[in-house]
């Protein structure tokens, strides 16, 4: 039989492994409770909740998938739909600096696939993948609402303005 | 016409965010005075000042509020839009991240007027990350002092806020997508009717505002409705904050009475074109908004000459594009944005939508066809007035716009299998692309 791809929807991985149940941390329940009292239902929580299990594990695996599914009262199948329609949850793990560089039209024009291009040429990496090393993420974004400082690259949570290649070999560098 | 501080009064103070130095300019006076009045009254002034939504859409606020029915079965709620993910819009993250309790009065007098329920929700953008700490913390000393929570100001009224946190995706600052959003689901928008204002979130009755909608609220409250309409001209009134990039040498959020023309705004304001180079096109409203050219720079920036130009003024995201660029990748590039960003329910706008940015990037290889420019208006012409939501109509307002205005250049891509002499592409061809 051929190799899956790791995309692929049959692919193992993206199934959850009854072997590894994750659960939030006692911090992370704490906050989780809070959440609950926000809203008048607990679906309304999901979005919050799935942010939070991203600050926990980095990513949403098929695992996290589950245990939010069962903490809100919701089919796994649920759970992924969201998931997979919002750009920021994380369907893979991410590096531990995940770059995401905007290339819409405000950035485009202060050349920011020229930014964008050269990370990927220079760290070897296809849009959206990791760095063998799991240090860095490249991937491209749309606007980030911080056109007037144009390119802005987003590193994790933080945003970059008035960025240039130089500036962010720089910035990289100082990543460690 | 000279920059004026009104919305922006407060955001070079040092420490502006902190509710001391909010209260210090006079803050929260104006839901004092609001709470103290009736509803109706609140409503009433906000639709004497005309104030138009901020949004995109330039709907007059007053009479969104008044379409709320009064005693519905479930729960009034006010919803604020801060979701910015328009291109070329970057206006409310300064009164978000400098000015946070100006939209928090203006909720608070918002939420009276339409008779809201004890909880509302701060839509804000995931990647806003330190916005929304912002704001949580602005809350939280608002809380302190009493001006969210119960019986605020003594008039009975209850209320508090949420910071709900999007994950990236631009369909939720649609009003529908956001609140099918709010409610934990995929934010793709609503049938329309029932509208929002009868059904909206957690089936109730719902008011979608804008940040700097929301903004204008306590500064109608504290100065008059007259006082409002004192900026700009009839129906286009108030001050108006406008966000200018692209290739121009002093992009930034600029505060105006609204109507300040194009020209001005870029030439005496912008510091003029990167390299004085000469403008090709100007987008006023945001990505959304049709191209204008260089000739229809005397425009005065409010809704309805905008709107008579044949474009809109949106959500006053002006992006210039400068002649040194070629307009079928400007193109490429927006309508890569809506291919991505399209929710995917309706098959003109998801298909429709990847079809433009497929033959927009086949011009620009090289491999363009005679009828691409008119097959590109067809395709245009099966999305606009065919989807759901206003994402299809707002895919192929740069297509459009630019077919008719720039159809030379298309024709060169086809005949010379490069983009115009003196003008550049600013990518590669060679580097992969990210799947959506
Ligand atoms: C595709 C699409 C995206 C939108 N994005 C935003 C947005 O990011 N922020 C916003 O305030 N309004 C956005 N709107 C407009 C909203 O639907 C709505 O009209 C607005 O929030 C109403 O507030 P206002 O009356 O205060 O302008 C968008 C509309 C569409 C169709
Ligand atoms: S027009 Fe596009 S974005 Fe809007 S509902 Fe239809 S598919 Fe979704
Ligand atoms: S285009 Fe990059 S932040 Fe808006």
């Amino acid at each position: 039989m051929a190799e899956l791809h790791p995309d692929s929807a049959y692919a193992p991985e993206r199934f959850a492994d009854p072997a590894k149940k994750v659960e939030f941390s006692p911090e992370a329940k704490k906050k989780f409770d809070y959440l609950l009292t926000r809203y008048p239902n607990k679906e309304a929580a999901l979005l919050p909740v799935l942010h939070l299990a991203q600050e926990e594990w980095g990513w949403i695996s098929p695992e996290a998938v589950h245990y939010i599914g069962g903490l809100l009262d919701l089919s796994p199948a649920t759970v992924f739909g969201v998931v997979s329609f919002y750009n920021m949850y994380n369907q893979k793990p991410v590096g531990k600096y995940h770059v995401q560089v905007c290339t819409n039209l405000s950035c485009m024009i202060g050349r920011a696939y020229d930014i964008y291009e050269g990370l990927c040429e220079k760290m070897n990496v296809q849009p959206g993948q990791t760095t063998p090393d799991g240090k860095f993420t490249i991937t491209e974004v749309e606007c980030l609402g911080s056109c007037g400082t144009a390119p802005v690259v987003q590193i994790n949570n933080d945003y970059h303005e008035n960025m240039t290649v130089e500036k962010v070999d720089a910035l990289l560098k100082t990543l460690k | 016409m000279e920059p004026i501080k009104v919305l922006t009064a407060n955001i070079d103070k040092p420490n502006s965010a902190s509710i001391d130095v909010y209260l210090a300019g006079g803050g929260y006076k104006a839901a004092e005075k609001a709470l103290k009045m009736k509803p109706e009254e609140v409503t009433q002034i906000v639709k004497d000042s005309e104030l138009r939504g901020r949004g995109g859409a330039g709907f007059p606020t007053g009479m969104k509020w008044s379409f709320v029915p009064k005693n519905a079965p479930r729960p009034t709620y006010l919803l604020c839009n801060a979701d910015e993910s328009e291109p070329g819009t970057f206006k409310d993250r300064v009164i978000i991240e400098r000015d946070p309790h100006l939209l928090i009065e203006g909720m608070i007098i918002s939420a009276y007027a339409i008779g809201s329920c004890p909880m509302s929700y701060i839509y804000i953008r995931g990647e806003f990350y330190f916005g929304a700490t912002v704001l949580d913390k602005a809350l939280e000393e608002a809380r302190a002092k009493g001006f969210l929570g119960k019986n605020i100001f003594g008039s009975g009224f209850d209320f508090d806020i949420t910071v709900h946190r999007g994950a990236g995706a631009y369909i939720c600052g649609e009003e529908t997508g956001l609140i099918e959003s709010v409610e934990g689901h995929r934010g793709q928008p609503r049938v329309k009717p029932p509208f929002p204002a009868v059904v909206g979130v957690f089936g109730g009755p719902t008011v979608v505002n804008n940040v700097e909608t929301l903004a204008c609220v306590p500064l109608i409250i504290n100065n008059g409705a007259e006082w409002f309409k004192g900026f700009g001209s009839p129906k286009n009134t108030g001050p108006k904050l406008y966000c200018v990039s692209g290739a121009v040498k002093k992009p930034g959020v600029y505060e105006f009475p609204m109507g300040i023309s194009l020209k001005e705004l870029i030439y005496e304001h912008c510091g003029g074109i990167t390299g004085d180079r000469k403008v090709k096109a100007v987008i006023p409203g945001g990505a959304s908004a049709p191209m204008l050219t260089a000739d229809e720079l005397d425009l005065p920036l409010n809704f309805d000459a905008v709107m008579k130009a044949g474009s809109m003024l949106g959500s006053a995201g002006i992006i210039v594009i400068d002649e040194s660029m070629c307009i079928v990748d400007a193109v490429w590039r927006l309508a890569k944005f809506f291919a991505h960003e399209s929710c995917g329910q309706c098959t003109p706008c998801r298909e429709g939508t990847n079809w433009m940015e497929t033959v927009l990037d086949r011009l620009e290889r090289g491999h363009g066809r005679q009828q691409d420019a008119d097959l590109l208006l067809d395709m245009a012409d099966n999305i606009g007035g065919k989807s759901l939501c206003a994402l299809g109509d707002a895919a192929i307002g740069p297509v459009i716009s630019s077919v008719k205005k720039f159809r030379d250049e298309y024709l060169y891509h086809v005949e010379h299998k490069s983009c115009l002499p003196g003008t550049t592409r600013y990518r590669r061809l060679d580097v992969a692309m990210a799947v959506h």
